[in-house]
């Protein structure tokens, strides 16, 4: 018996080689580190959802009649908080980001295990001070709390949600420290900044976003609670204060929240274009860059929420400008994409459809957010349901894609298991479909004039509203399928070799699951990223694969 | 494949060099997050300022900068003797880590006890924000000065405070031996966000105190 086999002969791997809760709950391991807030943000993410059955059952009709008008201010506010603080920002980074950052760099763990596992403390202590909020009654607020409505007027559990929205910084912070220490130094020797897969590059430039954003929404909504306990007036207009201030600082995070939340996705759809094209990305520098300089400029747009806030017409026009920018990187990430897949030999698995989704639904996304930084356009929709329309399309239609789609290719790396090509390709369609139903609708009634966060409207627009409400279900039944077949390829799902896929990374060459620390014998890289054809003899990535030496242990009993 | 196991150098690092240097990397890169967390203060601080410069003098005014002077020195003093810790870290003298150590924490603590007593002073006069503010000058907005006074040297001390109880952990790890002129990155790592916690204090020392001197 070798220390690579456990005591069933069966060969050893993070996920065998410690049984019981304590391995678990007390583990340093950052693959499972990632299962845990796997665990955690579905949770997070299946409550958020039941919030939007209940905004689109009342919006079913136009009249008032499921919820109180205040009820509906709770639940859409609701829906926001768990959706985009503990659900989204997390969401790939906690999970992908945790198990394959030190697989694909060849490292045995980040840099700060403890650090890491602390952070998953430290989300499900902001998870329960949200939990307690909503049990309380929840907040009115909106996810923006605008002061001083928040500050002031809310009869609702502002505080309790704050704290919660303050304390999962702090997770991400800690995430984002561990993840740029650990791309800084513990790369495989060989392995320069150039042959990094670009799912890292994408992890790189969003925790610098995350360190440099966070801290300042944090501060700002200490203010917030500060205000409201102390009943002070830091930003309340009748004690002197100025509301527009917070709308500044809320911004000048939220506005870079939102590459928090697409960047670790477009680093996914990297990943699976070239995976399923079998052909190197198409500029890859350039789309490292691109993470970068969105990044940067991501800074730089935030005014762009705030044309109709008092800000100058001055600083309106330049944060227009500025944003149309922003679009320019986002915008050579998808053409590279595009550029790939020609005359690729493109495969149709399951992660390429979300791939594909992704591109699509991002690209409508990006333009109408284009559409939006657009001073004169951006008078009229503001605060409509085109905005709605908008960020849904760039936050479900891509970052969740590009969420699923990574769940979908690493999910055999992570469990050791295939899930039924069937069932699998099925809900990625019906999730295609329901979405597009939710949301196109609202773009036609935002343009039409309805306007957001109101639980009643005109008889005129109940057509659209009902497709989306009807698109909604259809797009729920998509999202729960997954979780059934997951679960049950857990336990009964085929055995995975060690790349399903046939593709190219470090990741791909150690066992599916990998060992505790990863490898057996530390990985050197003499190779550049997604050296797939032509660079590699016999071009195809199964190819790469069998002339590459494994690190991979023999297969006991 | 052995397991070679050297004293202080986790698992997943190849050496104590590499170890190190994750460290301060690291702690640089927090240090980075918390330039921000307080950078949203001064921001406020900027805006308030330059809409209400009268009463932001007015409310300068009434700090003790002879106190707040004190505490500058005291503070300096403490980043002195966290720098000795840092030495002795560096050379291996285990007890003196614990002594400077030491030194820095009455140092910090004088520091607190000095706030307290200008905190306390600011009460009883009624400059405490909230409803129960007054303020009997022709100035307006003078609340907004100390708005902004209470949470900067609020989560200033906040600092200090959180600074404190980590040199209690540190100091009986330091007497055991547990750190070494090559294992020391604990100590290190503390003495820069100690310092840190010095340089906001630098800022904020003419930023509040000296509005209306000269
Ligand atoms: C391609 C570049 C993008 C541009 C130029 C852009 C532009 C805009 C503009 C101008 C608004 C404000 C509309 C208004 O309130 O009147 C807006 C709202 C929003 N955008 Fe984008 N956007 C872009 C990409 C994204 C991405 C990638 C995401 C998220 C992943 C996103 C999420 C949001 C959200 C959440 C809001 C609404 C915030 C709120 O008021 O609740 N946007 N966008
Ligand atoms: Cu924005």
């Amino acid at each position: 018996m070798s220390e690579l086999a456990n005591n069933f002969g069966r060969r050893l791997h993070y996920l065998n080689a410690d049984y019981g809760v304590k391995s678990w709950l007390l583990t340093r391991d950052h693959k499972r580190i990632a299962l845990l807030y796997l665990a955690s943000i579905s949770l997070f993410f299946a409550l958020g959802g039941l919030m939007a059955v209940g905004i689109r059952l009342e919006l079913a009709t136009p009249g008032a009649d499921l919820v109180q008008p205040d009820t509906y201010n709770r639940l859409f506010t609701m829906h926001g908080v768990l959706m985009i603080f503990l659900f989204l920002i997390p969401s790939i980074p906690a999970t992908l980001g945790n198990f394959l950052i030190p697989l694909m760099i060849g490292a045995k763990d980040l840099a700060f295990p403890k650090v890491n596992l602390a952070s998953w403390y430290v989300y499900n202590i902001a998870g329960l001070f949200t939990l307690w909020a909503v049990a309380q009654g929840g907040v009115d607020t909106g996810w923006t709390f605008y002061t001083p409505y928040s500050t002031t007027y809310s009869n609702s559990y502002v505080v309790a949600t704050a704290l919660g929205v303050f304390t999962v910084g702090f997770s991400s912070i800690m995430t984002a420290v561990n993840f740029i220490v650990t791309i800084h130094r513990m790369r495989a020797p060989g392995l320069t900044w150039f042959r990094l897969p670009l799912f890292v590059w994408a992890h790189y430039a969003t925790s610098l976003v995350i360190i440099l954003g966070t801290p300042v929404v944090a501060v700002t909504i200490l203010m917030v609670a500060a205000e409201r306990i102390l009943r002070i007036g830091i930003f309340d207009p009748a004690l002197g204060g100025d509301p527009v201030l917070f709308q500044h600082l809320f911004w000048f995070y939220s506005h870079p929240a939102v590459y928090i939340m697409i960047l670790p996705s477009m680093g996914v759809i990297s990943e699976l274009i070239t995976a399923f094209t079998r052909k190197r990305i198409f500029g890859y520098k350039f789309i490292a860059f691109a993470s970068v300089s969105i990044a940067v400029l991501g800074f730089l747009v935030w005014g762009h929420h705030m044309f109709l806030s008092s800000q100058s017409v001055y600083a309106g026009a330049v944060f227009s400008v500025l944003s149309m920018l922003v679009a320019v990187p986002s915008a050579i990430k998808v053409f590279n994409w595009t550029a790939t897949l020609y005359k690729g030999s493109v495969s149709w698995d399951t992660p390429m459809l979300y791939a594909l989704g992704f591109i699509g639904l991002f690209t409508i996304g990006g333009l109408t957010g284009v559409m939006l930084a657009t001073l004169g356009i951006d008078i009229h929709v503001h605060d409509t349901y085109f905005v709605v329309a908008h960020f849904h399309y760039v936050m479900v239609g891509g970052a969740i894609m590009g969420y699923l789609g990574g769940l979908h290719f690493w999910w055999p790396k992570i469990t050791g298991r295939l899930y039924p090509v069937f069932w699998s390709k099925f809900s990625a369609i019906v999730i295609f479909v329901g979405f597009n139903l939710t949301f196109f609708p609202q773009f036609l009634l935002g343009y039409l004039g309805m306007p957001r966060r109101y639980h009643v409207y005109p008889a005129d627009f109940q057509v659209l509203n009902v497709m989306s409400s009807a698109g909604a279900t259809i797009l729920g039944v998509g999202y729960l399928i997954p979780l059934f077949y997951f679960f049950w390829s857990m336990r009964y799902g085929e055995r995975a070799d060690r790349n399903p896929w046939g593709a190219i990374g470090l990741e791909w060459m150690t066992g599916s699951p990998p060992p505790t620390h990863n490898f057996h014998e530390p990985p050197t890289v003499d190779w550049d990223a997604y050296a797939y054809l032509p660079d590699t003899p016999g071009g195809t990535g199964e190819a790469w694969d069998a002339a590459k030496p494994t690190s991979e242990a023999p297969e006991h009993g | 494949m052995a397991e070679i196991h050297a004293p202080g150098l986790a698992h997943h690092f190849d050496s104590y060099q590499q170890q190190k240097e994750a460290a301060f990397f690291g702690m640089w890169v927090f240090l980075a997050t918390e330039v921000l967390f307080f950078g949203g203060l001064f921001c406020a601080y900027l805006v308030y300022r330059s809409a209400n410069p009268e009463a932001f003098a007015a409310g300068s005014r009434e700090l003790d900068i002879v106190l707040g002077a004190i505490n500058t020195a005291v503070l300096i003093g403490s980043s002195l003797t966290m720098a000795l810790a840092v030495h002795a870290a560096q050379v291996g003298k285990r007890k003196m880590i614990a002594a400077w150590m030491g030194a820095t924490i009455l140092l910090g603590g004088t520091f607190l006890g000095i706030k307290v007593v200008e905190y306390s002073h600011k009460i009883h006069e009624g400059h405490f924000p909230g409803p129960n503010f007054v303020w009997h000058g022709p100035e307006v907005n003078v609340e907004m000065f100390f708005n902004v006074y209470f949470l900067m040297t609020g989560l200033h001390a906040l600092h200090m405070i959180i600074g404190i109880g980590i040199m209690l952990v540190l100091i009986p790890l330091a007497w055991k031996g547990r750190f070494t002129p090559e294992s020391h990155n604990y100590v290190e790592g503390f003495g820069l966000y100690w310092h840190f916690v010095d340089i906001v204090w630098i800022f904020l020392f003419p930023l509040l105190y000296l509005l209306d001197v000269g």
